[in-house]
């Protein structure tokens, strides 16, 4: 403990961050009974930092390139030491870190903490969740096997349907009329690149806001609190926070572990792009109440085409979404119960088509 | 209970905070330590590039000189399929896929006929891997054969 | 009369019923092919439709009814065109019918005019043939060149719609052959179409469209078409079936069975209904060949429950070794190398059954022992996977108990610095 004292001393006397540090030894974290979901947003951090380091451990081995890639992956799997468990722990890290992507989402959805003043953490945040949802999609295809392929194709497919825009946006997204090689090159390069660089600058801003303002009560107990100030628990940040997040980072490296070791993800078969499709093609689970609710939705709905209705629609709900915060301005009692309405149903919506998507042929 | 206590009696047993205190400091020390080598050992040993090489699915080793006599052939496993090397009387390489394009069947290499035989039905093809005899609709599939040093590279022809 | 009095009225009566005669024969004589005219509109079996003749090669190859039949296709009166002077035949008498065409197609210094490459011995095969031979002693029933080859709707073999595709060949045979009726009187059975569409062969040429499996002609000839033969069945299932014919030669059974004058490969594969061999061909329950001759319990018998175990020895080492490479699979290991060489296992165990027809014991053990040494690499590869695994899962647990002291230890930690 003391040589990190000393080590400590020796930065401060070069870096002089001591002021800017400080604050931060004062910050606190309410506790309430709801205090659990408040360590959802750091393991989603540090599933972003494993998938960070197990993604640059797999491009030293990696090869984008319609007639490499997934040989290379094959490679990783067999021949590389440890190459199974770095690309199971990245495959799997991934699902998680959507899952607690969402869940953090949706838990700050209920606890209201997107209130004013902390907007733009929640405008961060909702921008976050569709990056990492760009990371899966475009991350799904790098293996370059059959399944990936389609659901790139399907999914990619969709994007093209929004009207004006949709063809140019498609033939961007895939580098020509169809998903090749060309797709695979791209996709790698928003992958590596692109999202991550947009990611690390969005999750700065993000952090550093949510350091800046402070953890959010819950307006039922901030209104108890306020009554009754001697009522108020929290716990400071430092360290005991912190350590109680540490905890459950090292449960989420356990469970990443297991899952890695005793379900490996699977390798697939090389894609074909002259094979026919398999039958019952479908996007990964995150996808699946967008794509189910599209297969729903009759051909026609008055005089527009139904899937192009669709997709409208889930981007309109992804705009307004980012711009939630911004509803409950002026009438905040009657927003709140209006927000937390929609939050249920968006919810269970999800849920529902996702299991749907899941068990329907 | 003042750690004081025990300073005049070094006989006496630690007090119990003592005690606890440096059994958390144990098993945190040991669990980072035990904790940090699990995540480093994996790390560290996949850094060291394994001594098998990836060349892809576009080309393979398929054997090496002097191995094959003029006027003969053998198997090589190229991507999941196997494929055929064949030494001609003149010295020269030649390679193709070995699967019989019939009903799948692995060719082999005719010294006698000095063709591509497939025993399941008496397919033949000759040495460009052109079907020439009996039920093979389609040729084989030929591959670019290259002799670097001792190695000899097989290699699929490049679509344009 | 009175209406023809004036001079200008009895001209042009005249030009108009000039004018008439001139448009009758000119219509009648624009079409070349005049029988066509009639016979296009008179109903079966007098009818050809107009359709039905420009799918047939003759036709689109310029030749006419005339061609064929004689008589005079430019006249359009019927007893002109179907007049014996001009040489109409009329109807062709089925027995007239194989010299008819091979008239000309068995002409090649007119076929080549055609088709320079299309063979003229069609005829010369033909009386060769039981068919040609019966029909040369009178008999009217057998097959002439138009039940196979189709009349005034003729279609080049290779054309899919030919009666004589090699897919529709079975079909055209059946017709006869199949018809126990129409076979009165004739001493062969009628079950070959019965016991062909079950065989492999058809499944093959018939349901996948592989062109080279063989159908009736294929072993029987075509135009010379005959039973091969008992003593030389062998050769027609080694045109294709070379390795099993190379053993079969040099084995004990070939001498035996051509002394008994048994046919063959027929003995135990039968000809028509041939199906998918099975390793219980080699058995002693049903689907048992050997002992329909051999005793049970002599030298040959035990001889046959060797090769038997030795099949059914190899054939269990590959799936044993291919169940362990499932479960390794399963478990998430990389096992692709493994089953490549079960591929090659499965080649030997192909190998061994074709080697089978040598009725050698040694031969037999040699290719199962050469499948034996692979499957049990396999088997090997497939334990190392097992055993990767449950490394991984012993590494895992290591890892999860190292955390486990970790969570403790903060957990005991928090405890203290909060108290």
């Amino acid at each position: 403990m003391s040589v990190l004292r000393n080590v400590g001393h020796w930065l401060e006397e070069r870096f002089q961050w001591d002021d800017l540090v400080a604050p931060l030894r004062e910050k606190t974290v309410p506790v309430h009974r709801l205090s659990y979901w408040y360590f959802l947003g750091g393991i989603t951090l540090f599933l972003f930092v494993i998938q960070v380091l197990t993604g640059i451990l797999l491009l030293l081995y990696y090869r984008p390139g319609a007639n490499e890639a997934f040989e290379s992956v094959q490679y990783i799997m067999t021949q590389v030491q440890f190459g199974w468990l770095i690309r199971s722990i990245h495959s799997w890290s991934a699902n998680l870190m959507i899952f607690t992507a969402f869940a953090h989402m949706f838990s700050v959805l209920f606890l209201k903490a997107y209130r004013k003043p902390r907007e733009l953490t929640w405008v961060s945040g909702v921008i976050l969740l569709f990056l990492v949802m760009g990371f899966g999609f475009s991350g799904y295809l790098l293996p370059w096997n059959t399944l990936a392929f389609f659901a790139t194709k399907v999914g990619t497919e969709i994007t093209g349907q929004v009207p004006i825009v949709g063809k140019p946006m498609m033939i961007f997204l895939r580098g020509g009329e169809d998903v090749t090689g060309a797709t695979l090159t791209r996709f790698f390069g928003f992958h590596v690149a692109v999202l991550p660089g947009l990611a690390t600058v969005l999750i700065l801003v993000h952090v550093l806001l949510v350091q800046r303002l402070g953890i959010s009560i819950p307006p039922q107990l901030e209104m108890e609190w306020d009554a009754n100030p001697s009522a108020k628990r929290e716990m400071k940040f430092f360290p005991n926070f912190a350590l109680r997040e540490l905890m459950a980072w090292y449960i989420a490296l356990g469970v990443l572990g297991a899952l890695a070791a005793i379900f490996p993800w699977n390798l697939g078969v090389k894609a074909d792009p002259f094979a026919p499709a398999p039958a019952g093609i479908k996007p990964e689970w995150y996808f699946l109440f967008m794509f189910q609710t599209l297969k729903l939705i009759p051909a026609k709905v008055w005089f527009i085409d139904g899937e192009v209705l669709g997709v409208l629609a889930f981007g309109l709900a992804g705009l307004l979404w980012v711009l939630l915060p911004f509803f409950e301005g002026d009438h905040p009692s009657r927003m709140k119960s209006w927000i937390t309405g929609l939050a249920i149903f968006a919810l269970t919506y999800m849920t529902g088509m996702s299991l749907y998507g899941h068990f329907a042929k | 209970m003042a750690s004081g206590e025990s300073l005049g009696n070094p006989n006496q047993q630690q007090p119990p905070s003592v005690l606890r205190r440096r059994f958390v400091e144990v098993l945190l020390g040991s669990g980072f330590v035990a904790t940090a080598a699990a995540f480093v050992y994996p790390v560290l040993r996949y850094l060291v590039p394994p001594t098998t090489s990836d060349l892809g699915s576009d080309a393979v080793v398929a054997g090496r000189v002097g191995e094959l006599k003029p006027n003969s052939g053998k198997i090589f496993r190229f991507g999941n399929r196997p494929g055929l090397l064949i030494r001609e009387a003149s010295g020269e390489y030649r390679a193709m896929s070995a699967t019989c394009t019939h009903l799948s069947c692995t060719v082999q290499f005719r010294e006698d006929l000095r063709e591509v035989w497939c025993a399941c039905h008496n397919g033949k093809y000759n040495l460009d891997g052109r079907n020439i005899s009996g039920p093979p609709p389609r040729p084989l599939e030929a591959f670019d054969v290259q002799v670097r040093g001792e190695e000899i590279f097989v290699r699929r022809r490049r679509e344009t | 009369m009175a209406i023809l009095q004036s001079k200008t009225r009895r001209l042009a009566a005249a030009i108009i019923l000039w004018l008439i005669g001139f448009a009758a024969c000119a219509s009648y004589g624009q079409t070349p092919d005049s029988c066509l005219d009639c016979h296009s509109a008179l109903p079966e079996p007098l009818g050809v439709s107009q359709e039905k003749f420009s799918q047939d090669i003759h036709a689109q190859r310029g030749l006419t009814c005339a061609s064929c039949h004689g008589g005079d296709s430019t006249s359009a009166d019927p007893d002109q065109a179907m007049s014996r002077k001009a040489g109409w035949k009329g109807k062709i008498e089925r027995k007239q019918i194989p010299q008819l065409c091979g008239s000309c197609h068995s002409n090649p210094a007119y076929i080549r005019q055609f088709n320079p490459s299309l063979r003229t011995d069609q005829l010369a095969e033909y009386d060769t043939s039981v068919h040609g031979k019966r029909l040369a002693h009178g008999d009217a029933k057998v097959a002439v060149c138009t039940d196979c080859h189709s009349v005034h709707d003729l279609r080049a073999p290779s054309d899919p719609r030919s009666t004589v595709n090699p897919v529709n060949v079975a079909n055209a045979c059946a017709r006869c052959h199949a018809d126990a009726n129409y076979m009165k009187g004739h001493s062969i059975p009628t079950d070959q179409f019965a016991k062909y569409s079950t065989s492999v062969h058809h499944d093959a040429l018939a349901v996948r469209g592989d062109l080279s499996a063989p159908t009736c002609s294929t072993c029987h000839g075509n135009h010379g078409a005959v039973p091969p033969g008992v003593d030389k069945v062998q050769n027609v299932c080694s045109t294709c079936h070379v390795f099993q014919s190379q053993m079969y030669e040099k084995s004990s059974h070939k001498a035996a069975f051509q002394a008994a004058s048994l046919p063959g490969c027929v003995v135990c594969h039968s000809n028509h209904g041939i199906r998918h061999p099975t390793d219980a061909m080699l058995g002693a329950g049903p689907g048992a060949v050997c002992m329909r001759c051999h005793t049970p319990g002599d030298a040959c018998d035990q001889a046959r429950a060797g090769l038997f175990a030795d099949l059914n020895r190899l054939d269990e080492a590959i799936k044993g070794a291919d169940q362990v490479l499932a479960v390794a699979e399963s478990s998430g290991m990389e096992v692709s190398e493994a089953r490549l060489g079960q591929n090659q296992a499965r080649d030997s165990l192909t190998k061994a059954r074709v080697t089978i027809h040598s009725f050698r014991t040694d031969l037999v053990g040699e290719d199962v022992q050469a499948g034996l040494k692979i499957a049990a690499k396999s088997l090997q590869a497939g334990q190392k996977a097992m055993a990767e695994r449950n490394y991984r899962r012993v590494g895992l647990g290591m890892a999860l108990v190292a955390i486990g002291i970790m969570l403790v230890g903060l957990r005991l930690y928090i405890k203290k610095i909060e108290s």
